[in-house]
This record gives structure tokens, C-alpha cells and sequence, in this order.
């Protein structure tokens, strides 16, 4: 692979990062609008001596790409929505066992099948919560064929330096749209902290201030267990109270500590803004044309796109939102969104969605239509 | 017959986690003779412990795994051959043992067992067969015989139950093998022929669960159901289902199949150097 300007599609932009990040395993299942992922590494992998694998399924695909992380590699597979479903019990897996790994979700229209090749965004729950239990979780959700590239590469980073499987979620439309990217030859990732000094004094979830555990790579000597159970910091399974609760709570305490490294976001016009508008992936693009045009005609909008989805990026947009009236939501599904900001508003501003669950996109000039319905009556 | 000096050089406890002692199995369970001639067969392939990745998955078959002194990943349901099929990819420089049971494998992991059988990456699968589901209570399997009867079966098995070995080899898989607990060291030379083969191995034990499926079906002690478990020895289920395509009692031991065919992560690194011309 050539380093420099090409023009590709956001599927293969997402296999050219993740190569150039180190990514040397892809273990995945075909499924509408994601296989050209799929079909991208099984082409790129062989020729750096990684390892291409179609699984007999999706859960199975999830398997593998842990296996192959526990085993030391940088990892990846990707889907789409009902694959995704499927992902969901090996991701409960990866969060507790703390196994490096990146998802990606590439959306269509559901619930079940749903429509294959139309675009939605109905993937932003389930990407937080589609496992049981309490779990971190990483959710990127780029916005553009170069952003996928690059946000590809930086999951692959956070999620070896967090040791958290990192899902990247984006819509169909950015999945096959044709874009000039930059691509980067070699990301020089870091790997994951590897245990080293002596195994007898080896635990393998105890943690420095980073609540990050270094992990034991086979034949070095550790000779660790690692477990799906709720496990102390020698990894065994517990049942103790207060053990169980500490181990839990570090979890999700370990994200919450790293929130800085974690967060990106994309702000435009904010400062001034009245009304803001927030939006991720394709509608994000939308978004920001609506949000210029909203400009020329005297409405004072501002953009904000949370590139990194999950954790929400909470104290950008405290930031963001700080003496705005109203907040609109333009999305690809009834408002899931919409939710999250609702719960982040202050009292007063008032929060709207703007909705499409037809397999379209939300254009620009919806956008602006109900920015200036919204503001020409004024909030209540 | 048992040799004694083969015995005497092999002790366990060099394999075990001591520290994870007592075990968890209920009394009579045969699992622990079947983990004991796993390690043997690891010991006689002079398998470095630290180079020994165990990947095991839900139910009694799955705690053993952390019994094991290696690199050991417990997993979830029915996964553990996807699981191990990403190590494996990973890192053939490892000794890649999976261990699971009649439920983990042939139920929720079925899929896996037929896709890693016909794969035939150098892994040794051993897969426990109790012909019921011990931890959740006693219900019942996909191995469960006909007319027997489990929590989930109280009137009686309606099902027929599945002879994994038929699947494995049809599948094909390198070497197919059975053995039961009752003949450890014919077990243990089953385990020295799948470790020592280049390719997927898949070894069923008939392990008795006495505690709950013995006397659930009046099996008698768990000495009874052992000495029971050679061919033909076992007691006629009671029941008026005549149509029994599946028996327990008449399955063969030993190796079953045997495959020639190319280990798949070889096929992989050739196909790598091939791309890369």
C-alpha cells in the first residue's frame, strides 16, 4: 500500500487505516453494508503476513478476533446491524476480559433485516448497551471517508492503550461513499502494556493509577487465566462482595479516568450560538451546511458533531451548549440521539429531533427549515 | 494394561493449579479422570506448560481449564473453538487444547465443531460427554439418550441423541477419537495420538455425571456407571420408544477416524507466501 491521495470508498479507507495502525488479524462474516471491509483486508493481509479468516458466522468472527488478541495481535471484524446483534455476547466478553479489539458497525435500516442497502443510524443504543451487564465501551463515529481512515487507526490506539473493545459506528451512505483520502502508511500504533518483571508477582488486573492492567502475552511465562466470570485481580472468579463490586467499578472507572485521551469532538460556530444543532456521521455533514446557511440568513447556529459517541463527550458540550436556547437533532432513526442530549441539556433549552426512519438521508435543507421554524417562533 | 514406569514418571500436580484446589466437580464425576489423562498425554508430548494455551468454555467442562497450570482463557457458551481458531491463527507457535462439553460443543457450539473440523487447524479438541447439561441443574442434551431422563425430559427423552464422532468425521476433521473414563490409559494414548497430530483432533470422553443424570436415571454408583460405560454394558433405557437410531451403548472406542489432510494454518502461511510471490 502507497501512502498519499486516493480516491476510496469509506469501507476500504476503514481497512487502509487499520492496516497502517497494525492490524494484523481480521476475522469476520459477509453482511450488507460492511463486506467490502471484509473484502479489503482478506486482500491487504496476506501481503504483510497477517491473517484473513471468513468465520461460519458472526459470533464466531467476534471469537476469533479476541483469540487472536489474546494471543498478542491487533485485532478487528466488522459488520452491520443484525451481525452486530449477534457480536454482542464475545463484546460483553472482550469488555470484561479486557481484550483489545475494534468493531465496526456500519449501519442500515433495522430492526432485524430491516433494508440492507439503505443508510440509518438505529446502531447508537445498542453500540452502548447491546451487551448485558455494566461495561465500558468506545464508540467512534466518524464523519467522512477520511475520518473513517483516521478514527480507524485511532481505535485501534485507544483500544490498546485502554484495553477496550472499540466499536466504529457509522452509516451505509459513508460506508460506500467515494471520497479523496489521505492515507497513512504507517500508524505506529502501540501495543497494548505487555506483563513483564516476575510471574510469581504477576496479578493480572491489578492496576497502577491508570486503572489499565498489563496483560500476559502466552509463552512469556505467566501462564494467566483469564475468565468471563467476574474475576479478582489474580483473575479468578469471585463471588466475594466487595471484590465483585471493586472489580466492576474499575471497569467502568478506568474509561472515566481516561475521558480526555478519549473524547473528540467537532464544534463549529459555537461560541455565539443560540440554537445548536447535533448530529453524527453523514447527517453531521448535513448538519454543518445547514448550520452555514442558517448563518447567511441571521440565525446564530453552531455545529456540534461528538466524533468519539461513547462515553458521550459530556464536558465538551457543557461547553458547547452554555447559553444556547434550543438544541436541534437530526438523525436516521426516532430520536436515540436525541435521548442522550435531552438528559445533557440544562433546564430551559429546548431540545428537538428531527427524524427520518425511510432509509434517507437527512438533508441539509431539512435541517435549515426546522432550524428556522425553530427559532422564528422562539423557545418557550 | 497400565504401565507402571509411565505412570511413576508423570505427577500431575505439576500440571495443576494447586492453589485452585479443592475442585468443584461433584463426587464420582468423571471429569477429573478425563482432565488427569489430558495432562498425561500433555507430559508424554513433553508440552511445555508455558507455550500450553487451554481455551475452555461454559458448563462443569469448562471450569477445568483454570485447574490447568498454562495460559488458560475460560470463554463464553459454546465458543471455545472460535475462540481457539483466533489464537491458533495467531500464534501457531502455541499448543492449542480446547476443552468443552456435550452441550458447550454440539448445542449452542455446533456450528463451530463442523467449521473447525473441516478447517483442520492444529488444534486438540477434547469434548466431555456426559449426555447432560450437569451445571445448569440436569437438563437435558443433545447427546441425551432416547427415553432418559433429565429437569427438562421428566416424562422421558422424545429426541434422539447425536453421535458427535459421526459429526467430526463426516466434518473432517484430522482424527476423530473416543475414549471413555474408564480406560484412562487408552485415554491417554488417544490424547498422545491428537497432540502429536498435525491437524484438528477431536476426542469425545464418556465422562458420568452420577451426581445428577446417574440418579436421575437409576444409573446405579458412580463405580457402577463407570464399569458400565464399555460397549454394550450399559442398561437398557426404559421406555416404549422402540425407534432408537442412537445408542450410547454402542459406540466404538478409540480412534474412530483419521483425515490426511493439509493443517490449515500451514495452507494459510502458503497461501501467504504465494500472494506475496
Amino acid at each position: 500500500m502507497k501512502p498519499g491521495l486516493r480516491g476510496i470508498q469509506g469501507n476500504h479507507a476503514c481497512a487502509f487505516g487499520a492496516v497502517a495502525a497494525g492490524c494484523r488479524f481480521f476475522a469476520g462474516y459477509p453482511i450488507t453494508p460492511s463486506s467490502e471491509i471484509a473484502e479489503k483486508m482478506a486482500t491487504l493481509l496476506p501481503k504483510v503476513n497477517g491473517t484473513f479468516v471468513q468465520m461460519e458466522d458472526e459470533i464466531a468472527s467476534m471469537a476469533a478476533v479476541i483469540g487472536a488478541s489474546m494471543g498478542g495481535e491487533m485485532a478487528m471484524t466488522a459488520t452491520s446491524g443484525p451481525g452486530f446483534s449477534l457480536k454482542q455476547e464475545n463484546l460483553g466478553y472482550a469488555a470484561l476480559a479486557e481484550v483489545p479489539c475494534v468493531v465496526v458497525d456500519v449501519m442500515r435500516g433495522g430492526p432485524s433485516t430491516g433494508m440492507p442497502t439503505r443508510p440509518a443510524q438505529g446502531d447508537i443504543m445498542q453500540a452502548r448497551w447491546g451487551t448485558h451487564g455494566d461495561h465500558p465501551i468506545i464508540v467512534l463515529a466518524p464523519g467522512s471517508a477520511q475520518e473513517i481512515h483516521d478514527q480507524t487507526i485511532r481505535a485501534f490506539a485507544l483500544a490498546e492503550q485502554l484495553r477496550v473493545p472499540v466499536v466504529l459506528l457509522y452509516d451505509e451512505i459513508l460506508g460506500h461513499l467515494l471520497e479523496s483520502v489521505t492515507l497513512t502508511e504507517d500508524a505506529a500504533v502501540l501495543h497494548r502494556v505487555w506483563a513483564s518483571g516476575r510471574p510469581e508477582d504477576y496479578r493480572p488486573y491489578a492496576t497502577g493509577d491508570d486503572l489499565v492492567p498489563a496483560m500476559a502475552r502466552p509463552s512469556d511465562g505467566y501462564r494467566a487465566h483469564t475468565t468471563g466470570l467476574t474475576h479478582g485481580e489474580d483473575g479468578f472468579p469471585t463471588q466475594e462482595p466487595a471484590e465483585a463490586e471493586a472489580a466492576t467499578r474499575r471497569l467502568l472507572d478506568k474509561l472515566e479516568h481516561h475521558a480526555e485521551t478519549i473524547e473528540a469532538v467537532d464544534c463549529e460556530e459555537v461560541d455565539d450560538a443560540e440554537v445548536l444543532v447535533v448530529a453524527i456521521g453523514i447527517v453531521g455533514r448535513a448538519a454543518r451546511r445547514a448550520v452555514r446557511e442558517a448563518r447567511e440568513d441571521g440565525i446564530r447556529a453552531g455545529l456540534f458533531r461528538p466524533i468519539t459517541l461513547w462515553p458521550f463527550p459530556e464536558r465538551a458540550f457543557a461547553a458547547a451548549v452554555r447559553g444556547v436556547r434550543a438544541v436541534l437533532v437530526p438523525e436516521m432513526n426516532a430520536g436515540q440521539l436525541r435521548l442522550e442530549i435531552e438528559r445533557l441539556c440544562p433546564d430551559g433549552a429546548t431540545v428537538c429531533g428531527l427524524e427520518r426512519l425511510d432509509g434517507e438521508a437527512v438533508e441539509p435543507q431539512a435541517i435549515t427549515k426546522a432550524l428556522a421554524t425553530l427559532m422564528k417562533g422562539g423557545p418557550s | 494394561m497400565i504401565d507402571e514406569a509411565e505412570l511413576a514418571s508423570f505427577d500431575i500436580q505439576d500440571y495443576l493449579r494447586l492453589s485452585m484446589m479443592p475442585h468443584f466437580l461433584c463426587p464420582g464425576c468423571g471429569h477429573g479422570i478425563a482432565l488427569r489423562a489430558l495432562l498425561w498425554g500433555l507430559h508424554e508430548r513433553e508440552v511445555d506448560k508455558d507455550n500450553l494455551a487451554v481455551v475452555s468454555g461454559i458448563g462443569c467442562s469448562g471450569r477445568l481449564g483454570a485447574y490447568i497450570d498454562a495460559n488458560t482463557f475460560h470463554v463464553t457458551h459454546g465458543r471455545p473453538l472460535a475462540f481457539a481458531t483466533g489464537l491458533k491463527l495467531a500464534r501457531p507457535d502455541l499448543t492449542v487444547v480446547v476443552i468443552t462439553g456435550d452441550g458447550d460443543c454440539l448445542a449452542i457450539g455446533g456450528n463451530h465443531l463442523i467449521h473447525a473440523c473441516r478447517r483442520n487447524l492444529d488444534i486438540t479438541c477434547m469434548m466431555l460427554n456426559n449426555e447432560v447439561y450437569g451445571m445448569t441443574g440436569g437438563q437435558l442434551s443433545p447427546t441425551t439418550g432416547e427415553g432418559r431422563y433429565t429437569t427438562t425430559t421428566p416424562h422421558g427423552n422424545p429426541e434422539p441423541g447425536f453421535d458427535a464422532c459421526a459429526l467430526a468425521e463426516a466434518a473432517g476433521a484430522g482424527l476423530v477419537g473416543r475414549g471413555l473414563t474408564r480406560q484412562v490409559s487408552a485415554l491417554k494414548d488417544l490424547f498422545v495420538d491428537a497432540l502429536g497430530h498435525d491437524g484438528f483432533s477431536f476426542i469425545e470422553v464418556i465422562s458420568d455425571c452420577t451426581e445428577i443424570y446417574g440418579r436421575k436415571n437409576d444409573l446405579g454408583s458412580s463405580a457402577t456407571m463407570v464399569m458400565n460405560q464399555v460397549a454394550g454394558m450399559r442398561p437398557e433405557v426404559d421406555s416404549n420408544i422402540v425407534d432408537q437410531p442412537f445408542r450410547p451403548t454402542a459406540l466404538r472406542t478409540g480412534v474412530v477416524a483419521r483425515n490426511a489432510r493439509p493443517e490449515y494454518g500451514a495452507a494459510w502461511r502458503a497461501h501467504c507466501a504465494r500472494v506475496n510471490g
